[in-house]
């Protein structure tokens, strides 16, 4: 009896360890020791707990972005940067259509919208046509897009004054700031303050609203269809269900989403970045949602907190931690390291991952 | 890549019947890329105003600095891994024997051959490490070769930025950062800088032209003309055709391909060296970035696929390739008046070729798949009648 517990208790760790993946497990542990090591180099705590919150507004949305696509066996959304350029797009027509405030911020959205739909369904279209090779094709979508993009910040007709360059009056600048547009509108909403410790509340709800969205659409008769195309084509097509159609839909969603992502970005970080910034945004966004729990073919909202958490988790604490405990920052290099590796793994790992 | 032998034969006899007209089309189909290419040069030369000696020297600079690294993508597409996204490992571990060789003060030709001698063991390491994922990764190598070239370079930031100086010994404060530990941005190579391509070079009408260079990948050109004919060789050809036949022919499938990715790593580590030698200074951390995306895109411009290439393809993208990089710049600031367009026209105009080429392999393999389907539904109908 005593020992038949001890081996339930042992298979049930072991079993725990099986389902949460060891490279995951390290991550948490790596983080979970940082927070505790914090105090102890004289890092700020609360400080550093809510930059964690904060960060994890900025940038929640952007993977949350994964989970259509994933959802509909299109594998990881290396893509991301097709949805990020409808975003850019709908930042920069909303502050040259002379929107300002938190004005701005929704008009931005409601003019990324149409771009979103047009870009994602042309993407969409186009990875319908290249069953199975998604992922690699995505990747190189989204630098080709925003390498295009780059030549068009330069040529489109903006005049607006807080946003061309100065000297020249046309083209757009790298970096364009938010002051007086929609910077922190959302997180300065109801926001709590207790000494360092800061929670913005209107970020998080925004966050909140969105993430409920996508798992309420998941829940409905064409998110269990999405969900089917995802797990198994054949058989969803036997069911009735028009696959490339769901396909089609996942993909606008997943593109939808990076464009609210970014805004959302934009606002916790107060600048709009052009040219080559938003042309590796997809590996972080990436690595997050895997860290999270996902695989190549199965994601949640579960993954998407729990992941962004960790990940942003170490992003903000390893370089004051570090700083302090050896002296060299080391922290883009762990970051590199994690993330890639993290996506490496998913990669790799056959049981879940036979088709991509 | 999958189905027998039988019904592949039956496609290509299939395939045979098309009148000329269509042979016609079908070359411009399959020649999409670098028909495409012709014309933007056409286009742009002209409005560029170069001079053709000055377009000639330079393409026969970048033949010579660039056709070794490009020759390093055949091995992987022979035994059907496609684009070696991680020929950058080969790239920083030739990095890695040049700041050792740039520490210990070796010049000249020299240095080149102990730095090529330095890399071989690091990218034989690095090619069994990305051989052995790329085994666990199959039908999705390239991405996880892509991912793996970004892995190995925040390895290679750490051992470079933090190890070198502190744990790994480097003397001279030319090559160190002032903090004691760490690589600076750039070393200096100048020492080595276009060694090669002076020896033996002979200059005809004002166009240098670097005999040794071409040489030595002509010495590579026959290395993997011979290399084919091989049993290894012929073992590669079989894994890619088809992994499950070759594996019931008795090759061992996951040894041949750790080998393809070994040979291509510490081809490519070469290929680095004497890319850097001609540059004549190495950015420590930046050099690499880009080498794996302009190779693949200048093979693709030649006319490759994702699952054919030839030592033909290399030489012709090698040319176009370049001819496009030295007159898009120049072209796109005399049509636009910025010269920031005609940059990124020519960044943009790269990966797009990448994109086209992978969606027509992608594309072609599904009409394959479907086609190979319809042979066998109509052959089962025939014996059922």
């Amino acid at each position: 009896m005593e020992e038949t517990k001890t081996l339930t208790l042992k298979d049930r760790i072991r079993g725990f360890i099986d389902s949460f993946g060891v490279p995951r497990l390290i991550i948490a542990a790596f983080l979970l020791a940082l927070f505790i090591l914090a105090p102890f180099v004289g890092a700020d705590l609360p400080t550093q707990i809510s930059n964690t919150i904060n960060r994890f507004c900025w940038n929640g949305i952007l993977v949350l972005a994964m989970v259509p696509m994933v959802h509909s066996g299109c594998g990881l959304n290396f893509g991301l940067p097709l949805g990020i350029i409808s975003g850019l797009l709908g930042a920069t027509l909303s502050i040259e259509l002379g929107f300002t405030g938190a004005i701005s911020f929704f008009a931005a959205i409601v003019i990324a919208t149409p771009f979103a739909l047009i870009l994602g369904s042309v993407y969409g279209w186009l990875l319908n046509k290249i069953k199975g090779g998604e992922m690699m094709i995505a990747t190189y979508v989204g630098f080709s897009s925003v390498s295009f993009m780059c030549m068009m910040w330069l040529l489109l007709p903006y005049h607006s004054p807080n946003m061309v360059w100065g000297l020249s009056g046309k083209g757009l600048r790298t970096t364009i700031s938010l002051e007086g547009y929609y910077s922190q509108v959302l997180s300065n909403f109801l926001k709590i303050q207790i000494g360092n410790f800061s929670i913005p509340t209107g970020a998080l709800l925004f966050f909140a609203l969105m993430a409920f969205g996508i798992w309420a659409f998941l829940h409905t008769k064409t998110g269990t269809a999405m969900t089917a195309v995802g797990s198994n084509p054949a058989f969803a097509r036997a069911a009735g269900i028009n696959v490339d159609k769901i396909r089609m839909l996942s993909v606008v969603m997943s593109t939808w989403l990076g464009a609210v992502g970014i805004l959302a970005y934009e606002q916790g970080f107060g600048f709009i970045q052009l040219y080559m910034a938003p042309f590796y945004m997809a590996l972080p966004a990436v690595s997050a949602i895997l860290i999270g729990g996902a695989s190549v073919n199965k994601a949640t909202i579960t993954n998407v907190i729990i992941g962004t958490i960790l990940f942003q988790g170490i992003v903000t604490m390893t370089p004051t931690v570090m700083n302090n405990v050896i002296h060299m920052d080391m922290s883009e290099v762990i970051r590199i390291i994690v993330s890639q590796g993290m996506i490496l793994y998913a990669l790799t790992r056959k049981s879940e991952g036979s088709k991509g | 890549m999958s189905g027998g032998r039988n019904t592949k034969t039956g496609v290509e006899g299939a395939a045979k019947k098309i009148s000329g007209g269509r042979r016609f089309l079908n070359f411009l189909g399959a020649n999409t890329v670098p028909i495409m290419f012709i014309i933007i040069c056409a286009i742009c030369i002209p409005i560029s105003g170069f001079s053709p000696a000055y377009l000639i020297n330079e393409i026969v600079t970048r033949m010579g600095r660039n056709t070794f690294l490009i020759l390093a993508l055949l091995i992987p597409i022979m035994a059907g891994m496609g684009l070696n996204f991680g020929m950058t490992l080969g790239a920083m571990a030739a990095e890695i024997g040049l700041i050792f060789v740039a520490d210990w003060q070796i010049y000249g030709i020299p240095g080149m051959v102990l730095a090529m001698i330095l890399s071989i063991p690091i990218s034989m390491l690095l090619g069994v490490v990305c051989g052995k994922i790329l085994n666990a990764a199959k039908g999705r190598e390239m991405v996880a070769s892509y991912i793996i070239s970004f892995f190995i370079n925040g390895i290679y930031q750490l051992i470079v930025l933090y190890m070198m100086g502190s744990i790994i010994p480097i003397k001279h404060t030319t090559v160190k950062l002032p903090r004691g530990y760490g690589i600076r941005n750039t070393v200096s190579l100048l020492n080595m800088r276009q060694k090669l391509d002076d020896l033996l070079a002979i200059n005809v009408k004002g166009v240098k032209i670097p005999v040794a260079t071409f040489i030595v990948i002509a010495i590579l050109c026959i290395f993997i003309v011979w290399f084919r004919k091989t049993k290894l060789g012929q073992d590669m050809r079989a894994v890619g055709q088809d992994m499950e036949v070759a594996r019931a022919a008795g090759i061992n499938v996951e040894r041949t391909r750790i080998i393809s990715i070994v040979m291509s790593t510490v081809i490519a580590g070469f290929g680095m060296i004497i890319y850097l030698q001609n540059m004549g200074n190495l950015s420590t951390y930046s050099s690499h970035s880009q080498i794996g995306m302009f190779a693949i895109a200048a093979l693709l411009v030649g006319g490759a696929s994702v699952d054919k290439a030839s030592i033909g393809n290399v030489f012709l993208g090698v040319m176009l390739f370049h001819l496009m990089f030295i007159v898009a710049p120049s072209a796109g600031a005399k049509i636009t008046g910025d010269s920031m367009i005609g940059e990124y026209f020519r960044v943009f105009v790269s990966y797009a070729v990448i994109t086209i080429a992978l969606i027509m392999y992608e594309t072609k393999k599904r009409r394959e798949k479907s086609q190979m389907a319809e042979l066998l539904a109509a052959e089962q109908e025939g014996e059922e009648v």
